[in-house]
């Protein structure tokens, strides 16, 4: 069982840790903000909640485990938000440089 | 053997990273990417402190260090107009900054294995107890612990065995913002020249105001929970007062705190009361007790708790001002 959990946290972890890597990846390739924001809050949601599930299971304790939860909400949130300001910072001070002007997403339809 | 080396991965790797963020930070290409990776080169610290047993610095590395000084960057570089910079580096400019990281390696490895290294590490093993140095400042903390009021050698050199220093350090902070004061002029120029707001607050968008006013709370709970801990954990009146700046930048952010204004007594009262209460307590403890800053034991948890808390209200609404007060301000 313990040897069962034990492998189901590395598993989490090291696929939090690929998250990590191919958002680093889309940070330094991608082209413009929109892709890249695309790319980074994918680390910030699933990458850091894997990583976060894999601890919770290593801690062995409901408190830590539950801390990790709540870190992983605030940042969740707090990603989410600052990656629409920056888009939509960089979408009304340029909309010519991208291919979207005509339509500035409304509250409904994001994400 | 092997599992030592484990143990230091994490500190190698490390010490590689900041290492890579400084060289990035004075290298980068532009002024965005030198600013970021100078966040980048906070944050890193931050956890070197962590990693050294020394929370304490690492919180408030982490809030001043990379998260306020990299706001108040990026604040002071929306004003400056971006001058073309020429890449061209001459090659002392290349071979200074390695010159002196040879040498720093050089006089810490010097020092590793001089005899007065080894004779230390050799006192600690055959006696333990008695630690690197016989009467070293820590067993000196931890001996006048008792008295000091608080449970938390940190916090205890701080605002009681070396509370002079915590005095003048809040006045730094008020220096700094009456320096900023005297910038103003220059900058009300600049805007009036540039004909519209330099802050360009976004406009009130529902989920940003929705977030700030769940994110606000949330730090205030959590700058009082920091000032409260700090007497017997790491904590204090530096880090709860960047967490409580953090929530009224958020705030007024989103527009829904009034601006803070210079010209407001209260504003006024609620920056300069920390130094005044530290003051004060120093020039009685003068008078009437033992000393400048000497407290009485029986007295001391009290009296550092109040300076504390006025403390970070100071602290708290300095850096307020320091990063977003300016703009409404200049009109008053």
């Amino acid at each position: 069982m313990s040897l069962l959990l034990d492998s189901l946290a590395w598993l989490l972890m090291i696929f939090g840790l690929l998250f990590f890597i191919t958002g680093a990846l889309g940070l330094i390739r991608f082209p413009d903000i929109y892709s890249r924001l695309h790319a980074v809050t994918k680390t910030d949601t699933l990458g850091l909640g894997l990583l976060a599930a894999g601890l919770a299971i290593k801690s062995e304790s409901v408190s830590t485990a539950l801390l990790l939860l709540f870190i992983w909400l605030l940042v969740l949130a707090s990603g989410a938000v600052s990656c629409q300001l920056l888009a939509r910072y960089s979408l009304e001070s340029d909309p010519a440089a991208t291919g979207i002007s005509e339509h500035i997403p409304g509250e409904s339809d994001d994400r | 053997m092997s599992l030592m080396i484990v143990d230091f991965v994490p500190d190698l790797i490390l010490a590689f990273l900041v290492i890579c963020m400084a060289w990035g930070a004075m290298h980068a290409r532009s002024r965005h990417d030198a600013m970021a990776m100078f966040v980048a080169f906070g944050l890193v610290v931050a956890l070197i402190w962590a990693r050294l047993g020394a929370p304490d610095l690492a919180l408030a590395e982490a809030a001043i260090g990379a998260g306020l000084t990299g706001v108040l960057l990026l604040q002071a570089a929306r004003q400056i107009p971006a001058e073309p910079r020429t890449m061209k580096k001459t090659t002392v400019q290349f071979i200074l900054p390695l010159v002196f990281i040879v040498l720093a390696i050089a006089l810490f490895a010097s020092q590793l294995f001089s005899d007065d290294a080894l004779n230390i590490s050799e006192q600690a093993r055959i006696r333990p107890d008695v630690g690197l140095s016989a009467p070293s400042m820590s067993d000196r903390v931890h001996l006048a612990m008792p008295d000091s009021g608080v449970g938390h050698p940190v916090t205890a050199v701080l605002l009681n065995f070396r509370a002079w220093d915590t005095l003048l350090e809040l006045l730094v902070l008020l220096l700094a913002l009456s320096g900023l004061r005297q910038l103003y002029p220059s900058s009300q120029s600049a805007q009036k020249k540039s004909d519209g707001p330099l802050v360009r607050g976004p406009e009130p968008w529902p989920l940003l105001l929705a977030w700030s006013r769940f994110l606000a709370p949330l730090l205030i709970v959590m700058g009082g929970y920091l000032l409260w801990r700090g007497a017997d954990a790491p904590g204090g009146a530096f880090q709860a007062g960047a967490l409580l700046a953090a929530a009224a930048v958020v705030l007024r952010l989103a527009g829904l705190l009034p601006a803070l204004r210079w010209s407001s007594l209260t504003v006024r009262l609620a920056i300069n009361v920390g130094a005044l209460l530290f003051m004060t307590v120093a020039a009685l403890t003068l008078y009437f007790g033992a000393g400048w800053l000497h407290y009485p034991a029986a007295q001391a948890g009290i009296l550092i708790l109040g300076i504390e808390v006025f403390a970070t209200l100071s602290i708290a609404i300095t850096l307020t001002l320091l990063v977003i007060g300016e703009y409404e301000d200049l009109h008053t």
